[in-house]
């Protein structure tokens, strides 16, 4: 199945990345150190120039906590994302994990945000205009 | 104070050095001339709490009768030198009075108007005898200054769980997160934002929207007396967790001087979405959540 594909490159135990149609879905499974997370944003951002992908979702469910470096690195995540014209929405934040980020003043910029995957994924759409899950009932 | 304080009036008088036998007599006879002249003492002491106008919340009676039981665990406490009974009292009272918006300095100047009475009238009984005089006071002061230290401590702690309690049910009351449509909750916030309750509505909100997947969220303050810099920084602050869990924030409810007074001192609140009532702000969120609300009447119309 193409769309559940996990490339060799991916050598990082605590990330996963799948391909979902012209999506990518970054799921991130345990808290990740500085080095771990420089290579997932380098594998994440070939991935993204290889398969032309024009969404990126970034799954952090798992995280229970999110330092200044984590939040500064998927920041520029997106914002690398977007110069290779992909949108990025990162899911799952967790309410402490929020809380947290904002007391620390903490920012993900102008990164989009949802509360899951689903969420997310209508997101992409919307920000795509891919239509692909679009309820009726979305604005105009 | 001295260390001694606590160990009662027997063993003060005892320190002094003095014929322990003659002053372990002292305090029967103190107690005595106490009961003895119960009425008026009490009496005069009533007196001067309302030539003092102190308990002006309580009718006369009230404070006589009150008066009286003071006046009986007064003398009881000199008598066996243990204040066990008088907390338990001192407690009891302040819970009756404290609705009646007694004030603290109010309970402590009658405790010490008792005190002083009745030193006065121990003055007046042994003004002919110095030394014995002297005694007498060695024996009263120390155990005089133990009840009206207990009877202030009981009042205020008293009065301390009293805040505590209502402080915890303002704040269990007061934030509440409720759906109105799928994905759209409304958190009307009511009464004074300060720190602690700006994170506990914050972190309610953020397990509010897990809880209901919510997409918009509108935050009504209109009952939020004053919005000043902190109140304002709460705020930002919510919307920018909410929107790292998805959710975006519709503030509402904010009145002409609020936004000039945001404005004036340079609160910035351009990343904020705010809509001028709750009306508009459903209004609002239920356009971005695609909802159209029109009336049964004019859309029978429409399909006719």
């Amino acid at each position: 199945m193409p769309t559940d594909k996990r490339t060799e490159r991916a050598v990082l135990l605590s990330v996963s990345i799948l391909r979902q149609g012209n999506y990518l879905i970054a799921s991130i499974y345990a808290a990740l150190d500085d080095d771990e997370l420089g290579r997932f944003q380098r594998e994440l951002i070939r991935q993204v120039s290889e398969f032309r992908s024009r969404g990126v979702i970034i799954d952090v469910a798992a995280l229970d906590v999110m330092d200044s470096f984590g939040s500064r690195s998927l920041r520029n995540l997106a914002y690398m994302a977007r110069l290779l014209g992909a949108v990025t929405v990162i899911v799952g934040i967790q309410p402490d994990v929020a809380f947290a980020m904002v007391q620390l003043g903490m920012d993900l910029g102008k990164v989009h945000t949802a509360l899951g995957l689903e969420e997310g994924l209508v997101r992409l759409d919307e920000l795509t205009g891919a239509g692909r899950l679009s309820p009726a009932s979305r604005p105009k | 104070m001295e260390p001694s304080e606590d160990d009662g009036p027997q063993s003060t008088s005892g320190q002094k050095g003095e014929a322990p036998t003659g002053h372990e007599q002292l305090l029967p006879e103190l107690v005595a001339h106490l009961r003895d002249n119960r009425t008026q003492l009490r009496q005069e002491w009533a007196n001067r709490i309302t030539d003092a106008s102190l308990l002006s919340s309580m009718a006369p009676h009230e404070i006589f009768s009150e008066a009286t039981s003071v006046y009986d665990n007064y003398v009881e406490v000199l008598e066996t030198g243990s204040v066990e009974a008088l907390q338990h009292y001192a407690q009891n009272l302040s819970e009756r009075i404290i609705p009646q918006g007694v004030e603290t300095h109010e309970v402590v100047g009658i405790v010490l108007l008792l005190r002083d009475v009745l030193a006065r009238s121990l003055f007046e009984k042994y003004h002919k005898d110095f030394s014995l005089l002297n005694r007498i006071l060695d024996a009263y002061e120390p155990a005089a200054n133990r009840i009206a230290n207990t009877v202030s401590v009981s009042f205020v702690q008293e009065r301390e769980r009293v805040i505590r309690q209502q402080q915890d049910a303002i704040r269990e009351l007061s934030t509440p997160v409720l759906q109105v449509r799928e994905r759209l909750l409304i958190l009307p916030i009511i009464g004074v934002l300060d720190t602690q309750r700006a994170r506990q509505l914050t972190e309610q909100l953020l397990s509010g929207i897990r809880a209901h997947r919510a997409k918009v969220v509108v935050v009504d303050i209109t009952g939020v007396p004053d919005v000043d810099v902190s109140v304002a920084n709460h705020l930002v602050q919510t919307v920018d967790a909410s929107r790292l869990m998805g959710a975006g924030v519709i503030i509402t409810g904010l009145s002409s001087e609020i936004a000039q007074t945001l404005v004036r001192i340079g609160v910035d609140l351009s990343k904020m979405n705010t809509v001028g009532d709750l009306q508009g702000g459903i209004e609002e969120a239920e356009r971005l959540l695609g909802f159209t609300v029109r009336r049964a009447v004019d859309a029978n119309r429409q399909e006719d």
